[in-house]
């Protein structure tokens, strides 16, 4: 266990040197993504941009820039270009909404997922089945955007049961919370619920005719029991790897598309603004956290494996 | 023509393919959506024509200040307080109009063309480099696969849409020079690559663990020991034990492949205006629901019929190729 630790935590400080390297290159290598124009204003003069590069440091080196800027997001210093704003505050005032979309959808969507994929499995070949796969398909081929204006023009706009996107505090304000949340939770979790039912439905088919469920059937365990503790345990596994990663993604911002639509004012919208105006800062930071976030639930899924399954050891 | 070697087959010796292709066949449902899949890329494919000899307009030309007569009557195609006229359902704006007077249908062509294109160049690199990643990172194991690897795993890590946006975003603005040859930023081939790039690690790892477990098999060895090298086991030996499932993610990827270009596209950072693409028609729509609803209704219809028609064939295409799947109906 320590050394499976140990070896995560080696691949975690890895990859996020590697993340942060490519997405420093990626902004670097665009010819008209001079910072020091952006920092300085489309007017300025050229002697006022020379003097913010020196500044800030762009007229040295890219492995220096490089540094100074990893220097400043280690110590907590770092500032955008356009709003000169600290990006660790801006992520920290952003987070709560990007974790509550995030927690309460992964809740629906596994679920759902899980309830649909079990129902579909059980009665296989007929219509519930069948009407389930039609629902899965139409909710994995159907773009979130879509989903999402389609939903807010009917609740908030047609009828007015809802707000209008935007975000509420759940200390200030429970319910106001939950209203504002519910259908960016629904239109997020469509799409996994569709994808998580299907590949737990033939995961389950696949699991069934196993010999060991045979055994358990025979020795005349109840067909709950076994479809719990035999089946189902079973074919979870690789919904739980695709969970892990699907809602780090979530958390680190990659529900850029939901948080869009509903103007929810998290990570991934800031993530979204900071890539529209070229500004490397927060966009380093921000992979960096999502990338942190998916290395980090990778591991926790790999240990929930072991649980699963006591045939798989952990290993680095 | 002389009876070669390999037509030389005993009596119900049918290829996996023939048996695959046959079961396809008898899947009504997957042909069904196969064909509309089909007819929607006929039809997108036919957009000049349409253009020109049905709505007798292009995708950009703008009429907003004429006038159109519909059974009879005559409308403004945008009215005064800029509210554009919904669906004639007759050959001039058969879908109606945009805020700029433009032919939606027109428009709605056009951008499957774009839409499916990228789709396609963005599958077919995704595909390519997959593969060739997989069976280079499998068959050599060691350095190779480690380097390779830990890059897929670094593409994992980055969310596909942030990455897509980031490429998208800075691409777009400066276009991109490879030295031979240069893109410019409003080119379909930014999304094209940018989308097929992204989607590599998500088809190599799956392939790279076949390919790992294909190289301890006896016909490998066999091989080698009749003086193959390693070029000819990967791409002769491997590479045919492989295929059957590239075939499988060939849809999956198309359907994920115009999906990411939606998204893409709708944030602003996929195929450039005023390139028409069913993203860009959906985002322009979605703030004018209220009074326009065929803006975003009629492209949001007809990606997602695109969407699941690919979908549904693709699933139909893994139970003809994975015979596994289909006697696992009943139990």
């Amino acid at each position: 266990m320590a050394r499976f630790i140990v070896r995560r935590l080696l691949a975690m400080v890895a990859v996020l040197f590697a993340i942060s390297v490519l997405t420093f290159l990626i902004f670097q290598v665009i010819p008209n993504g001079d910072p020091a124009v952006r920092l300085g204003g489309r007017n300025s003069t050229p002697q006022t941009r020379a003097a913010i590069a020196k500044d800030w440091g762009f007229d040295k080196p890219i492995w220096q820039q490089y540094g100074i800027t990893m220097g400043k997001i280690l110590d907590g210093s770092v500032v955008s270009y356009s709003q000169q704003i600290n990006v660790e505050d801006e992520i920290k005032r952003d987070l709560p909404a990007t974790l509550s979309l995030a927690i309460g959808a992964g809740i629906i969507w596994l679920g759902f997922g899980i309830l649909f994929g079990v129902i579909s499995a059980m009665k296989a070949g007929k219509f519930t089945d069948t009407s389930l796969t039609v629902l899965s398909f139409i909710g994995v081929s159907t773009p979130v955007f879509l989903l999402g204006g389609l939903v807010l023009w009917l609740f908030a706009y047609k009828t007015q049961i809802l707000p209008a996107g935007g975000y509420v505090k759940l200390t200030q304000d429970p319910w106001g919370w939950f209203t504002h949340l519910i259908a960016p939770w629904l239109v997020l979790s469509v799409l996994f619920i569709g994808f998580y039912s299907r590949v737990l439905r033939s995961n389950i088919l696949d699991t069934i005719n196993e010999d060991y469920v045979r055994t358990a059937r025979a020795k005349g365990l109840s067909e709950r029991r076994v479809m719990i503790h035999h089946v189902l345990r079973n074919s979870l596994i690789p919904v739980v790897s695709l969970f892990g990663l699907d809602f780090a993604a979530v958390i680190g911002g990659g529900a850029i598309l939901t948080e869009s639509v509903f103007n929810l004012q998290g990570v991934g919208q800031y993530a979204y603004m900071s890539i529209r105006q070229l500004d490397v800062p927060p966009v380093l930071v921000i992979t960096m956290f999502t990338a942190f976030f998916v290395v980090l639930l990778s591991a926790v899924v790999d240990i929930i494996y072991a649980v699963l399954d006591p045939r798989i050891r952990l290993s680095g | 023509m002389p009876l070669g070697v390999g037509e030389v087959q005993g009596e119900g010796g049918v290829g996996p393919y023939k048996l695959a292709l046959r079961r396809l066949r008898r899947n009504k449902t997957a042909l069904a959506f196969g064909g509309i899949f089909v007819l929607i890329v006929v039809l997108c494919l036919c957009a000049p024509l349409y253009a020109k000899h049905v709505a007798h307009t292009t995708p950009s030309a703008n009429h907003i200040t004429d006038t159109i007569k519909v059974r009879g009557k005559t409308r403004d195609v945008v009215s005064p307080d800029g509210v554009p006229t919904g669906p004639t359902w007759t050959g001039k704006f058969f879908f109606g109009a945009d805020t700029n007077g433009r032919d939606v249908a027109v428009r709605l062509l056009y951008g499957g063309r774009n839409s499916l294109e990228v789709g396609f160049i963005a599958t077919f690199i995704t595909c390519l480099f997959a593969t060739i990643i997989s069976l280079l990172a499998g068959y050599f194991r060691g350095v190779t696969d480690g380097i390779l690897s830990r890059v897929m795993d670094l593409i994992w890590a980055f969310p596909v849409v942030i990455l897509g946006i980031a490429l998208g975003t800075s691409l777009a603005l400066g276009g991109l020079d490879l030295g031979l040859f240069t893109v410019s930023g409003n080119s379909l081939w930014i999304p094209a690559l940018i989308i097929g790039f992204v989607y590599i690690p998500y088809m190599a790892k799956p392939l790279r663990g076949q390919v790992l477990g294909l190289r301890e098999k006896e016909f490998v060895e066999a091989s080698r020991s009749q003086g193959a090298g390693n070029l000819r086991i990967m791409f002769r030996e491997i590479l045919p034990n492989i295929a059957s499932s590239v075939i499988v993610f060939i849809p999956l990827m198309l359907a994920n492949a115009i999906l990411l270009e939606a998204a893409l596209s709708y944030l602003g950072a996929g195929i450039q205006p005023p390139n028409p693409s069913w993203g860009n028609l959906i985002g322009d729509g979605l703030s004018l629901i209220p009074s326009a609803m065929h803006l975003t209704l009629i492209p949001g219809a007809m990606l997602v019929l695109a969407v699941l028609s690919i979908n549904i064939f693709g699933d139909g295409v893994r139970d003809a190729l994975d015979p596994r799947a289909e006697i696992r109906i009943e139990h």
